[in-house]
């Protein structure tokens, strides 16, 4: 450590930025929130940039940092008998590839914003809303121990809250903040109990002295340790939308698309892969915890692959297309390849945020459409948008040298080396991979090529304070995976345990490459027969399968399926039960008897008041006798052999 | 000193004052009547203090005395202007009829 560093720093400058637009903004100029607004996020990303470049002394050949975690503790934050939690922030490799990632590809998005939202009435309300995220979402990052991690965990879910529902007065876009908001209540009820469970084993909810406990004693496998590592995939399930919690994201895309593409793609979502990467030493000693998050993760790419394919809203198709490459991330965690899941959520997280740039660039120019049916032939119109799109498709398809080639490919790579089910599941992520490269080209195709089918509108290229961002992302999208896994592995490789890199021969891995782009080439190919050359043929398909594609269309029937066996019964139980019952018959009938005594009493007592002096004085007289009796009378009638059961005077 | 007056006959006086008093405050209805029963009240009970200063032979129940002397004499003065101030209101000194604290 040859400087101090100031780690508090990275989350107080985005709360100044909320407390500043979220107080004052109305009144303030509008520069002057735009200045406001981005300076927060500059800043912060500055700090991180400085701790990643400058802060840490690089000692011997390879990336090994000195200094490293580094640790800050802010002040005691409990402390009630033997425990003892601390308001503690962790610098290690694991959140400064995070905080790069955060603060960096959040400050672009901020500046994208300020293009995208430039005519909204909310300007200031909502630049606030994303400083109070990057607030959470670093805190989230820097936690030390669990419980600081959850004042994140809740902040960010509550800023995805305000930013989903930020247009209001839209009664979809108030109801898709509340179904996050609920869904995800799901997934925190399960991360409390894995504190719980942690505090009840461990006695500390600190990273650091967790691992340290475990370290000790190598014989703690499975057991309670299974339940705890479940409950925090359930935690990480609702907050990064896997199965059976994923509802929320699709519906999610009500919000400005800028949103989207910071908190519902690039960064908030991916909390959850975070976490199972900083409990990695839990996960690693839970073999069937490990397995579960591996099955979900690969469950879910497929599946939310499957409904990405038909969707028209392109938003939609993005949001499913996140799910989507989460489950990939899940799928890397599952086989114990954190340092390959964090590779692609850091390369997801500069193609998807490109990506979503672009549909928002694209919905810009044509004022607000979405529906891809309407779009076509926006080549020409959009050059600067297609291209960077384009790059953005590119990489997520899986195509070399673009970024998402090298994570997914890593990914892959790993699983097949974990088993019998590692295989199965690597294959399962093959098939994803070609439904994901059809999926994006249709999008691609749909949106670019063609004839105009878009009636009125007269696109136009958007602002550079959107296309900058843009350019920058497609930049990284391109570069972002050239660092390569075995580097990225060996980097982080003291934050998420150096688990012996898969020597898989050099010759079985580019084989592996080939099947892997073979796979995206044929997904690309099938989008072209069916998008380019014969446009009627999707629809022909759609009505030689009406069965497939329906359910398709309505989402596996999900959502009616949550509606009709979790929604509903516990509607009637509140209506009918709570509502009727409880409250009204119970509650409403002890408070109807309550008042009702005391009117009565109330009613008999208020004779007495008469206004009458002679009868006030009658009792005044009366009372002081019956005092005077009850002082005297024991005394009296002891003299002549009677007890009372008063004493008397 | 076996010719003085026995002690209970001096409380049975002092009670039986008392009494009286607190039968006119609660039979009479004219206010002045009422007033005058206040005072017969406390000089029965100013009787009973002397008595016990005497036979104790304690100054105490006499100082007691003069306190009482002079605070029924602060509340005659009181009294007697809240007395005129409500004739002067009502026209009456009829104490049934002066009931404006009913409910």
């Amino acid at each position: 450590m040859n400087a101090p560093l100031h780690l508090w720093l990275i989350p107080l400058l985005p709360l100044a930025g909320f407390l500043i637009n979220g107080l004052l903004g109305k009144r303030l100029p509008r520069a002057l929130v735009t200045t406001v607004a981005l300076l927060a996020p500059l800043a912060s990303f500055a700090v991180v940039l400085w701790a990643a470049l400058f802060a840490f002394p690089n000692a011997g050949p390879g990336p090994v940092l000195v200094g490293l975690p580094y640790i800050e503790t802010l002040g005691p934050w409990i402390t009630v008998g033997t425990l003892h939690i601390d308001f503690t922030f962790v610098l290690d490799q694991l959140s400064l590839v995070m905080l790069l990632v955060v603060t960096g590809v959040g400050f672009l998005i901020h500046i994208y914003s300020v293009g995208y939202m430039a005519h909204d009435k909310g300007y200031a309300r909502y630049f606030s809303y994303l400083n109070l995220f990057l607030f959470f979402m670093t805190v989230l990052v820097l936690a030390g121990n669990t419980l600081v991690m959850f004042i994140g965990w809740e902040g960010v879910g509550l800023a995805s809250y305000l930013l989903i529902g930020f247009w209001f007065t839209k009664d979809s876009a108030a109801n898709a903040g509340k179904k996050a908001f609920i869904v995800n209540r799901i997934g925190d009820f399960g991360f409390l109990i894995a504190m719980f469970m942690l505090l009840a084993n461990f006695g500390t909810l600190t990273f650091s002295e967790i691992a340290a406990k475990l370290a000790a004693n190598p014989v703690w496998t499975g057991g309670v340790l299974t339940c705890i590592a479940l409950c925090l995939m359930l935690g990480a399930a609702g907050k990064s939308a896997q199965l059976p919690l994923y509802i929320w994201l699709p519906d999610a895309m009500e919000g400005p698309t800028p949103v989207s593409a910071l908190i519902h793609a690039a960064t908030m979502v991916t909390a959850g892969v975070y976490l199972v990467a900083r409990m990695h030493f839990l996960f690693d000693r839970a073999p069937i915890a490990l397995s579960v998050v591996a099955i979900i993760g690969a469950a879910t790419a497929l599946f939310a692959a499957t409904m990405a394919l038909v969707q028209n809203d392109i938003k939609r198709v993005l949001a499913y297309s996140t799910i989507s490459q989460l489950g990939y991330m899940f799928l890397g965690c599952g086989v114990a390849a954190y340092s390959a899941a964090i590779f692609h959520l850091m390369t997801h997280a500069f193609f998807k945020a490109l990506l979503f740039l672009a549909a928002g660039s694209v919905i810009h120019g044509l004022g607000g459409e979405q529906d891809m049916r309407k779009m076509g032939g926006l080549r020409k119109k959009l050059p600067i948008t297609f291209l960077t799109m384009t790059v953005g498709v590119v990489a997520i398809a899986g195509i070399p040298p673009f970024a998402g080639f090298f994570s997914k490919d890593a990914i892959l790579f790993a699983a097949f080396q974990q088993g019998t089910l590692g295989k199965a599941l690597y294959f399962v992520g093959l098939v994803t991979a070609a439904l994901t490269a059809f999926y994006m080209f249709r999008l691609w195709y749909l949106t670019f090529t063609g004839e105009s089918r878009s009636h009125d509108a007269h696109p136009h290229e958007s602002p550079w304070s959107m296309l900058g961002p843009l350019v920058i992302l497609a930049f990284l999208s391109v570069v972002g995976g050239w660092i390569g896994i075995e580097r990225f592995a060996a980097y982080l490789a003291p934050a998420t345990g150096a688990r012996a890199v898969e020597a898989g021969s050099s010759q079985l891995e580019i084989i592996f490459s080939i099947v892997a782009v073979a796979v995206a080439l044929l997904g690309w190919f099938i989008a072209d027969l069916f998008y380019r050359q014969k446009p009627s043929r999707p629809t022909e398909l759609a009505a030689a399968m009406p069965g497939a594609y329906n359910v398709l269309v309505h989402k596996y029937y999900v959502d009616e399926f949550y509606g009709a066996v979790i929604v509903k019964p516990l509607l009637a139980l509140s209506t009918y039960v709570l509502g009727w019952v409880v409250d009204n018959a119970i509650l409403g009938g002890l408070a109807w008897l309550l008042g009702g005594i005391a009117t009565f009493a109330g009613a008999l007592l208020q004779r007495w008041q008469s206004g009458n002096l002679r009868s006030y004085a009658a009792w005044l007289a009366a009372g002081a006798a019956a005092l005077l009796l009850f002082l005297f009378a024991p005394a009296l009638l002891a003299s002549h052999g009677i007890s009372t059961f008063w004493k008397g005077w | 000193m076996t010719d003085q007056v026995p002690i209970s006959w001096y409380l049975i006086l002092s009670a039986t004052l008392f009494v009286l008093g607190v039968l006119g405050f609660l039979i009479k209805r004219n206010l002045i009547t009422v007033f005058m029963s206040i005072e017969l009240m406390l000089n029965g009970v100013n009787l009973s203090f002397v008595t016990f200063a005497h036979q104790w032979h304690a100054v105490k129940g006499q100082i007691f005395v003069f306190f009482v002397m002079m605070v029924a004499a602060a509340e005659a003065a009181v009294g007697l202007a809240i007395i005129i101030a409500i004739f002067r209101a009502r026209a009456t000194l009829a104490v049934d009829r002066i009931d404006l604290m009913k409910l």
